[in-house]
């Protein structure tokens, strides 16, 4: 059932999180009594780079309205370099996303630490706020998965 | 094409090699396929002419494997996917004996067949040593008559150049055949709006029929288990995928050779369906080129690849 007004429509949010990183910021946001929208569901993954990119297509093809990878800034990676390789691929694959029409607005790259529990919870706000936006993504979503 | 048949069968005497990997004559005449030759007597089959577009690199995987060296004859463009394949410890240098052969452009049966060309028996003027631009085809309904030029693929309307990167010894003349900015379609692309991209693409891919001949023929797809052979994934075939499953099948496939991808444009041709999926290979090679320096995938064993490399202030994700 298509939903038009933005205030009903809940969208389904994948954020890819590094666990040392922004997981550890997501956390600090929990214990801070920051606020973030429940439509975000969290993902642990061990470093950003380990975020292959039929993730991000899956997500979307499973019912996802948006996808946000959190990784740690570039140069604190807990691997040294792991950010640097995922900068690359995400940046090609957001890329092609838009080249095969949809909408970049659904994806983002942001760099979040653990002592960033403000920005962990204000990223999630505006990114939440940019899906709904948006709109029901239509265009990607499995059939088969919508309710 | 008999100097370059006489020169393999002298060096098969001689005992330089084992056997030959080239092309094989069809059934048509226009439907030259890769093989090996094992033995001279074989050779008789041996063709090379504007039909032998496979590129034969990708069978120097199987060649090694072999006790053993290996004759194989590499386009200039070939050569490029040979380079690749070395620096990823693919195949070995000394398995091979590379005969570089001269092109003047590959020919695209469908576009000899577009111009209302029917029941085609015989094709001559295809040989790659002539410097003829004439083919005359024999049908059943007559005879006619078309520019060589005229019925290249589009891959070779912006060839990479005709110096082979790496060979033993080269046969034969090669020619320039660019027409065209191999970046053109992608930039027209671009423009269109979001719905348009989108449409434009899923018109495309909706052909799909996931016979798996882009992956097959890819040299760079070499993978010894391919990610889309596990039966987790929905996409290994085409009964249960839907709309946006066939889109991923290609999105994937083109990121996993993105950087290793040397345009040779052999998914576009070995594609049933005529889907243009050098599309996709392009756009990446546009945007690394554009982000990360100029990149030739195979033009040297040395270089690294722009996505197994990073620099500190590469460009931010969906920022350009």
């Amino acid at each position: 059932m298509p939903m038009n007004s933005t205030e009903s429509f809940a969208p389904k949010i994948v954020a890819f999180c590094c666990n040392w990183c922004s997981y550890a910021g997501a956390d600090l946001a929990g214990s801070s009594r920051l606020a973030y929208p429940a439509d975000v569901k969290i993902i642990k993954v061990p470093c950003s780079c380990r975020v292959n990119p039929m993730f991000i297509l899956r997500a979307f093809e499973k019912g996802a309205d948006g996808v946000i990878i959190c990784g740690c800034h570039p140069g604190d990676c807990h691997y040294s370099t792991g950010n640097y390789y995922a900068r690359r691929r995400m940046t090609l694959l957001f890329s092609m996303l838009e080249y095969i029409g949809i909408e970049k607005d659904r994806v983002r790259v942001e760099w979040v630490s653990a002592a960033e529990a403000v920005k962990f919870s204000e990223t999630m706000n505006s990114f939440v706020l940019q899906i709904k936006n948006l709109g029901e993504n239509v265009r990607l979503g499995d059939l088969r998965c919508k309710s | 094409m008999q100097e370059l048949k006489n020169r393999i069968k002298q060096l098969m005497e001689e005992n330089v090699a084992q056997r030959a990997l080239g092309w094989k004559k069809g059934e048509f005449g226009y439907d030259a396929q890769a093989a090996f030759f094992e033995s001279t007597d074989e050779l008789d089959d041996f063709v090379y002419n504007g039909f032998c577009g496979a590129n034969l690199s990708k069978y120097m995987i199987e060649a090694c494997k072999k006790e053993g060296r290996t004759i194989i004859c590499l386009k200039p463009c070939d050569t490029y996917s040979f380079n690749q394949l070395l620096k990823e410890h693919r195949i070995q240098r000394e398995k091979a004996y590379i005969i570089g052969v001269g092109c003047k452009g590959t020919l695209d049966i469908s576009k000899i067949k577009a111009n209302g060309i029917e029941g085609i028996v015989d094709i001559e003027g295809a040989d790659m040593f002539s410097s003829e631009n004439l083919l005359k085809i024999k049908t059943v309904y007559g005879d006619h008559e078309l520019a060589y030029s005229d019925a290249l693929l589009e891959r070779c309307n912006c060839c990479k150049g005709k110096e082979h990167m790496i060979f033993d010894e080269i046969i034969g003349e090669s020619a320039d055949t660019v027409s065209a900015d191999r970046f053109e379609q992608i930039e027209k692309i671009e423009q269109l709006t979001s719905i348009e991209k989108f449409e434009f693409f899923r018109n495309e891919l909706s052909k799909c029929i996931r016979c798996n001949a882009c992956r097959n023929a890819c040299p760079a797809c070499n993978c010894r288990k391919c990610v889309f052979d596990s039966d987790k994934f929905d996409s290994a075939q085409k009964a249960n995928s839907d709309s946006f499953e066939e889109k991923m099948f290609h999105i994937i496939r083109a990121f996993h050779v993105a950087g290793r991808c040397t345009d040779c444009g052999e998914c576009s041709r070995v594609c049933p369906q005529n889907i243009p999926l050098h599309l996709f290979n392009r756009k990446f090679i546009k945007d690394i080129n554009m982000l990360y320096g100029d990149f030739s995938a195979g033009s040297n064993c040395e270089e690294n690849c722009p996505l197994t490399s990073y620099s500190f202030d590469d460009a931010e994700p969906g920022k350009i």
